[in-house]
């Protein structure tokens, strides 16, 4: 729908945006890929450039490895869940009408806007510290002794922390499209004498359906790459070393580059994955 | 939803929904509160809730042994700067890609949204590298580019979803009022896209302020933004409870605000148009 | 001052040619009217010749210039869109003033401009309004505002007054009309409702296709339909179009009778029985039903004529009236 003239100009205002993410994504890609297949160790003054596949058997033979990927997947499962389930609870809730509705939105919404580094902190300072914690008083309030969370249940401690911080995101998707349900239908469902477990069991929840797959995309993608909360609150210790964690380490700690980089290319391949179902979606709303 | 509820079960449910508000929300206003007590409050068991001396010393002493305004500044430029640069990057291939579609429109936003997927570990040793060989490692401006490249699908895409909801009849009737394309998009596009160039800025630069992946592995001392300043207290001499939620209420209290102002545009920025 | 030539000139997107290879020659000062169904291709056309869409083959010139490869603003045309296309975020003033910012008239000459149009247009209270407080014969008024000012070498009008309700169309129909006979400038109009091409052109084209169907005076194409589909194309109620046995007797594979031609008669050849009939007052259109010979067949009667539903009518047609078209559609 338009002139030559235009195309040209269509394609020279596309050239920045496309030539900047296509090298951001293809210079350091490539040379991820070639590190991994070296021995490299640059603290150590070791440079290999082809060693095979050394690197990926070493990195997928190690229990590490496997560990890590059980960690990641138990990390981003329970907060998927967590975070759903709890979404939809909170949304249905907040699509009632409340007083001070406004209010109660901005408080639940909140802490996605906190930065990482901080909500780690303050769970780990404020909330789950064994003697200072809020949660300690708590539990001696009751009567109980207090749980010292970060080291007797770590991995839980940072579902918690993270689940906290991404509630409000699948809330506030969970919400919009809750009110995008025409509200006639549920009036219709309850005229044919739907009882309100059924009516959300087979009105809302399938509308719902589109915006919970979203949602799980979305966080998965994210969550794979938590980084911050794990590096200010346990930095990787008691089974809580992700795999993208693991990569860090090897990385930028230990600086085995080949052995990091190898990781790396498995935690892209992981990722992509996850981003061609979300893709899908996406691409079919393009058409829509 | 038009329908009338009984007041009483208004009543519950608005119970229900302002203590699971408060329940959310009370780990930023514990933080808060904190930050107002003495280090002896800040620890005293039971804590008091409200009743204690209000102080603004804590902020005092985190401004004064950690240069607080330097990591602040250094926040502000590097979500300020990489945000702009991004927009201005962007607008021009949201307007191509808005206006004038062809048949690889989709590939190419669905390609630019891929990008946004790596894993940043995936290319972490590369960047770094490429960080130190160019100099630029602990560097601003290296950031700024760094995070700009982060957003930058997210800004095309926000954009686009924008300039998509404008009709292109008022763009052609500019082009045949004499405009260029440059009068185009500066006297017409942009102008009419005003909110949505707004929202975009605004959640990008959230996004931007809130990134701690590349600032804490980037940084050490001269570029280091607030994420990395508060992570510096993880460390146990760092521990002192209303010095660290002085620090913490200063580093979230802007963006706190400007959060709550872009909520709405959160749900279209974040899923690419895929809910409203 | 505005002969616009279309040479050959052909579009197609993709695969799909929506133009086949087009003559066409608007004389200057001429009013001409593109009409056709919709996706017939007048809207594109108008688009070739704005500029806003290439030419896949042929040649554009607007006296004798070619333009088929200068970019819109430089072919001296001004357009009116059917969304009006005004700028949203500008005043009235600044909207009709946009295309002379553009080409850099000076300060007092656009002013002196802007209120002459405004004068003429009946805009002079609204200057300082934004687009989004006007009614929608307003924003019209803008949009030819804005157009005028530029003093264009002929105005392209796209559908303007699909947008309005049917009141407003006929005084704007007017009031365009009054505009060209005023500025006698070339205007192309493009429009899907006959009525509209019938009461505001000089020249008429039908469009079918991509394809030119007839080109000619309103009342050319009305006597004079040089096919079946301008036939029924032009003219309101449509023309009944009898083909078969009856058709056969006048040496013809279709006949064509207008609803005004035919008589509500006591001994007329055909036979019917009412099935609506429309007491307009000044007209009464009876749809006849089981002659046999179509369908439905219309009549168009002056005055109050006693017909009701269910009464058995015949008609008589008025054979001077009548057109014969051949078995590939053509006139005979």
């Amino acid at each position: 729908m338009a002139t030559k003239a235009s195309r040209t100009a269509a394609r020279f205002m596309m050239a920045p945006a496309v030539t900047l993410l296509l090298g951001w994504m293809l210079v350091p890609l490539i040379m991820t890929l070639y590190f991994s297949f070296a021995d490299y160790r640059p603290l150590r003054n070791v440079f290999e450039p082809w060693i095979g596949f050394d690197n990926y058997e070493r990195f997928v033979s190690s229990s590490a490895f496997w560990d890590s990927v059980t960690t990641t997947l138990v990390m981003v499962g329970s907060i998927l869940a967590i975070t759903v389930v709890l979404g939809i609870l909170i949304a249905l809730l907040l699509d009632k009408p409340i007083f001070g509705q406004g209010i109660v939105r901005i408080l639940v919404i909140s802490p996605f806007f906190v930065m990482p580094t901080v909500s780690a902190l303050a769970w780990k300072n404020m909330m789950m510290d064994p003697v200072n914690g809020v949660l300690s008083h708590v539990w001696r309030f009751f009567g109980a002794t207090p749980h010292d969370w970060l080291v007797e249940t770590p991995l839980l401690s940072i579902i918690l922390i993270v689940s906290w911080q991404w509630l409000p995101f699948a809330t506030l998707i969970l919400l919009t499209a809750i009110q995008s349900l025409d509200g006639e239908q549920l009036e219709a469902a309850e005229m044919d004498g739907a009882p309100a477990l059924k009516r959300f069991w087979y009105i809302i929840l399938p509308h719902l359906g589109r915006a919970i797959t979203i949602v799980i995309l979305i966080q998965t993608i994210f969550l794979l790459g938590i980084f911050a909360e794990i590096f200010v609150t346990t930095q990787g210790s008691f089974g809580t070393r992700t795999l993208t964690y693991l990569v860090f380490q090897r990385v930028l700690e230990s600086q085995n580059v080949g052995l990091g980089s190898a990781g790396g290319i498995l935690a892209v391949i992981l990722a992509n994955i996850v981003a061609i179902f979300l893709m899908r979606i996406v691409g079919k709303n393009l058409d829509a | 939803m038009a329908r009338a509820a009984s007041n009483r079960s208004r009543f519950g449910w608005t119970i229900l929904a302002w203590i699971i508000g408060l329940i959310l929300f009370f780990p930023i206003l514990w933080t808060i509160l904190t930050s107002f007590k003495t280090e002896a409050e800040a620890i005293a068991a039971p804590p008091s809730f409200l009743f204690f001396d209000w102080t603004l010393e804590n902020y005092g002493v985190v401004q004064e042994r950690s240069n607080y305004m330097r990591f602040l500044w250094n926040s502000v430029i590097i979500a300020g700067g990489s945000t702009v640069l991004g927009v201005l990057i962007a607008v021009p291939a949201a307007w191509a890609m808005a206006f004038q579609p062809t048949k690889r429109t989709k590939d190419i936003l669905l390609w630019m949204l891929s990008t946004k997927m790596l894993p940043a570990v995936g290319v972490l040793y590369p960047i770094y590298l490429i960080c130190i060989q160019l100099g630029v490692l602990d560097n601003r401006a290296a950031l700024v580019f760094i995070l700009m490249l982060i957003n930058l699908p997210i800004i095309v895409w926000m954009l686009y979803t924008y300039f998509r909801e404008i009709p292109g009849e008022i763009l052609e009737a500019s082009r045949m009022d004499g405009a260029t394309l440059k009068d185009e998009i500066v006297h017409v596009l942009t102008p009419m896209a005003v909110p949505g160039i707004a929202s975009t800025l605004l959640l990008n630069f959230i996004l931007a302020w809130n990134e701690a992946f590349w600032t804490l592995n980037l940084t050490a001392v001269n570029a280091a933004p607030l994420t990395a300043f508060i992570a510096s207290y993880s460390s146990p001499e760092g521990l002192f409870f209303a010095k660290l939620s002085a620090a913490s209420t200063m580093a979230i209290a802007p963006i706190l605000v400007l959060g709550w102002f872009s909520q709405k545009q959160l749900v279209r920025g974040l899923t690419f148009g895929a809910v409203k | 001052m505005g002969q616009i030539t279309l040479n050959q000139v052909t579009k197609s997107f993709g695969e799909t040619q929506v133009i086949p290879p087009l003559d066409l020659t608007i004389e200057d000062g001429e009013f001409a009217v593109f009409v056709g169904p919709s996706g017939c291709g007048k809207s594109t056309l108008l688009r070739l010749i704005a500029g806003l869409e290439d030419v896949s083959s042929g040649h554009i010139e607007i006296d004798g210039r070619d333009v088929t490869d200068v970019a819109p603003a430089k072919r001296g045309l001004a357009m009116v869109f059917q969304s009006y296309a005004l700028y949203p975020h500008m005043s009235v003033r600044k909207n009709i003033a946009f295309p002379m910012k553009m080409a850099g008239v000076d300060q007092a000459e656009q002013d002196a401009r802007i209120k002459k149009a405004a004068a003429a247009l009946n805009l002079t209270d609204y200057l300082d309004r934004r687009p989004g407080q006007l009614s929608g014969g307003q924003r019209q008024r803008v949009a030819i505002g804005r157009a005028i000012v530029r003093e264009p070498e002929a105005f392209l009008f796209d559908e303007p007054l699909s947008n309005l309700d049917a009141a407003l169309r006929v005084g704007m129909r007017m009031e365009i009309g009054e505009l060209h006979k005023q500025l006698a400038t070339t205007m192309i109009y493009v429009t899907h409702d006959q009525v509209e091409a019938m009461t505001m052109a000089d020249k008429i084209v039908v469009l079918r296709a991509g394809v030119i169907e007839q080109v000619g005076s309103p009342l050319d194409l009305y006597h004079n339909p040089r096919n079946l589909f301008v036939a029924g194309f032009i003219g309101s109620p449509t023309m009944n179009l009898i083909s078969g046995a009856e058709a056969e007797q006048h040496g013809a594979a279709t006949i064509g009778i207008r609803p005004e031609h035919l008589t509500v008669t006591q001994d007329g050849p055909w036979q019917g029985t009412v099935g609506v009939a429309e007491h307009l007052g000044s007209d009464t259109f009876v749809h006849v039903h089981g002659t046999g010979l179509a369908e439905t067949i219309t009549v168009r009667q002056a005055g109050d004529v006693p017909v009701r539903h269910g009464d058995t009518v015949r008609l008589t047609p008025d054979l001077s009236r009548m057109h014969k078209f051949g078995a590939d559609g053509l006139r005979l």
